[in-house]
């Protein structure tokens, strides 16, 4: 056929398509109903995909009556309303009851026509065959909820790796009041390299440690848990500070590309004080809460551990007195920022003096404080270990 | 912010009128009333708000915890109207809320001294000689419907929902949404709503309550707003002439007029 003819069959064919054919014959079914929803004028291609015959509808069937039980609900409390509120809806999806009983997911426009007086008068429907388009949606759904599901496990993994890494209760310790807290950055969503953990060595002292791993994620927490084990082994020797954390470095550079700052510190009973050695490897320094004295910084900085090969570890030894109270932390309360301001040492001091009553109070107190400085979204892991010497009149233990 | 807001509630009527309160159901807000609510206004004072989780209500105030039972949402109700010092008021619940307003007479006496049920249903799944019109299947299948109708939504309209200032092309969306929610927050709020079994708890109900039924409503069938009757202590039964589940949209002066004459004869105004 040449350009001309087809122009004239065209034609021919335009002329031929009266409007009683386009609306039959439409690529969508057509559905006019009652502002109630009872079928009034139904077309050809919807009797075609649902096997209804016109005489089983009109004047017979309500629109919600050709629904699924589920498609029954959506429609009432959804499209119905949605439909009398603004007088039409768009791309509802639901499933229609064909005439032999099987399904026919559909998306359906429709309009509410009203009169003059603004009563509605009828309802225009034009329904999709979406069968195609409803498998795809399942295979998005179905897409959807894995994700949500690996989403759910992995959390469940962050929580389970930190329990690894973070001791859950601490030890009642007779004249000692222990108390620690951790909150992971943001929402916890991943595991940070912050730890801490308490034990006895065999000697009978007390052994305090706090760390931070540099990174985070499942990588750095392998090697958190090598650092907070591998202390465990090495700290067990009393006197033998620079040693085990000599030898933890040693550990580090052979065993893993990371770093870390750890701060070690063992407290011995005595008569009527505690002796504490303190040794701080490129880790932030406690602070020391003495009653009737401003707080004071205590140790002396030294190397990281896992850096470098020839690092050199520094111990500093003073006496606990009843009331004393030292604070471990992590840079994660120092280093926290609003703006372009930092928490900084001199707020940390003050804070502390001001939460000084006992370890729990202390690490709470300075918990709530860091966090609420940041505005309640913190950036970094924050770990906070505080330990008192109880008063001679306190009980022991308790 | 105070649960009023959190409500978003809306007052209108006279300042020192005794107090309505009107309440949606599931799918929708508040606005689900605008023909019903503001015929109130002459004599009482109209109060109407979102459900947490729906219309303008405060995101922040959805608890998927609090709000896994139908219970979550009468305390909801019980807070608001306590922190605004309502008592001996009238109650009116759409569907699900009607329960909702149930649960809140029993767990606030003094609060409402009238309920209105619209479209109640105690329990919408059948089980053995009770109708409540549906299938655990057939609930599956409205959870699937939801899940459905919000995959081409959810991420488009989200911005419409946040209520972005910046888009005013959104706008005309913005008026078709009132009867879209937070996809997650939908279906929880569906399987709380149609999941619920409150048969036990409508003998507690002692408040005289209108129940309002329709004639052909395919949610609550008649048989559903009998046993609602029968159940409750005091009840008055009207079975309007209707199609549907939402009178208050498709017969609002039936509706009205109904509650008029429910309130009429028992209504007590203070001196």
């Amino acid at each position: 056929m040449n350009g001309e003819g087809a122009v004239t069959g065209f034609r021919a064919a335009l002329l031929e398509d009266d409007a009683e054919q386009l609306y039959d014959r439409a690529p969508c079914g057509y559905l006019s109903t009652t502002p109630d929803g009872m079928v009034v004028k139904v077309n050809q291609t919807f009797l075609t995909l649902t096997g209804y015959r016109r005489e089983d509808l009109v004047g017979r069937r309500t629109f919600v009556q050709l629904l699924s039980p589920g498609g029954r609900i959506y429609h009432e409390t959804h499209y119905g309303p949605m439909l009398r509120g603004e007088g039409k809806a768009a791309a509802i999806a639901l499933e229609m009851v064909r005439a032999d009983g099987s399904r026919l997911p559909v998306l359906v426009n429709a309009v509410l026509e009203r009169d003059s007086g603004g009563a509605p008068i009828v309802v225009r429907a034009a329904v999709f065959d979406a069968t195609d388009r409803r498998s795809y949606e399942r295979e998005l759904v179905r897409a959807r909820l894995q994700a949500e599901e690996s989403e759910a496990r992995a959390s469940t993994l962050v929580r389970t790796l930190q329990t690894v890494l973070i001791p859950p209760e601490p030890p009642i310790i007779d004249g000692l009041d222990v108390a620690a807290a951790y909150r992971p950055a943001h929402t916890g969503q991943e595991v940070g390299g912050d730890f801490y953990d308490y034990f006895q060595t065999a000697t009978g002292d007390w052994v305090f440690v706090i760390g931070d791993v540099c990174g985070k994620g499942a990588e750095a927490a392998v090697v958190t848990a090598l650092v907070r084990h591998s202390l465990r082994v090495v700290a067990l020797r009393p006197h033998q500070l620079q040693e085990a954390l000599g030898t933890l470095n040693e550990v580090l550079l052979r065993h893993s590309e990371r770093f870390a700052t750890v701060a070690l510190l063992y407290l011995r009973p005595g008569p009527a004080r505690w002796r504490a050695m303190l040794s701080c490897a490129g880790h932030p320094l406690p602070l020391l809460l003495r009653p009737g004295q401003p707080p004071a910084f205590i140790g002396a900085a030294s190397s990281l551990v896992g850096a470098m090969t020839d690092p050199s570890f520094t111990e500093t030894d003073l006496a606990l007195l009843p009331g004393d109270t030292v604070l471990l932390y992590t840079d994660g309360v120092t280093e926290a920022r609003k703006g372009r301001e930092f928490y900084g040492d001199d707020r940390l001091a003050a804070a502390a003096e001001r939460y000084d009553g006992g370890a729990t109070t202390l690490v709470r107190g300075l918990l709530h404080d860091v966090v609420e400085f940041q505005a309640g979204d913190p950036r970094d892991d924050i770990a906070l270990l505080g330990v008192r010497v109880k008063d001679s009149l306190e009980h022991p233990g308790v | 912010m105070s649960a009023a807001a959190r409500h978003n509630v809306t007052f209108s009527g006279v300042p020192h009128g005794p107090v309505i309160v009107f309440a949606h159901g599931f799918g929708c807000d508040q606005r689900m009333w605008r023909h019903v609510a503001p015929r109130f206004a002459d004599r009482f004072r109209v109060l109407t708000f979102d459900n947490m989780g729906a219309g303008g209500a405060d995101p922040a105030g959805y608890d998927p915890v609090r709000h896994d039972s139908l219970d979550g949402y009468a305390e909801d109700v019980v807070q608001l109207c306590g922190e605004l010092g309502v008592h001996d008021a009238v109650f009116v619940g759409h569907s699900v809320s009607s329960m909702i307003g149930a649960l809140a007479t029993i767990k606030a006496p003094g609060m409402f001294s009238r309920l209105v049920m619209v479209s109640p249903s105690a329990r919408f799944i059948d089980e053995g000689d009770y109708v409540g019109g549906f299938t655990e299947p057939d609930i599956a299948e409205l959870l699937d419907s939801l899940d459905s109708n919000y995959l081409g939504w959810s991420g488009a309209m989200a911005p419409v929902i946040m209520g972005n200032p910046d888009r005013p092309e959104l706008g005309e969306e913005l008026a078709a949404s009132f009867c879209r929610t937070d996809p997650a927050v939908a279906r929880q709020f569906a399987r709380v709503t149609f999941l619920a079994d409150n048969r036990a708890d409508l003998s507690e109900v002692s408040v005289p309550t209108l129940v309002l039924q329709c004639s052909d409503d395919a949610i609550a069938p008649v048989a559903v707003g009998e046993y609602v009757r029968d159940a409750l202590q005091d009840s008055t039964y009207v079975l309007l002439e209707a199609t549907g589940h939402c009178p208050n949209l498709s017969a609002p002066e039936a509706t009205v007029a109904a509650i008029d004459a429910f309130l009429a004869g028992k209504l007590v105004l203070s001196q």
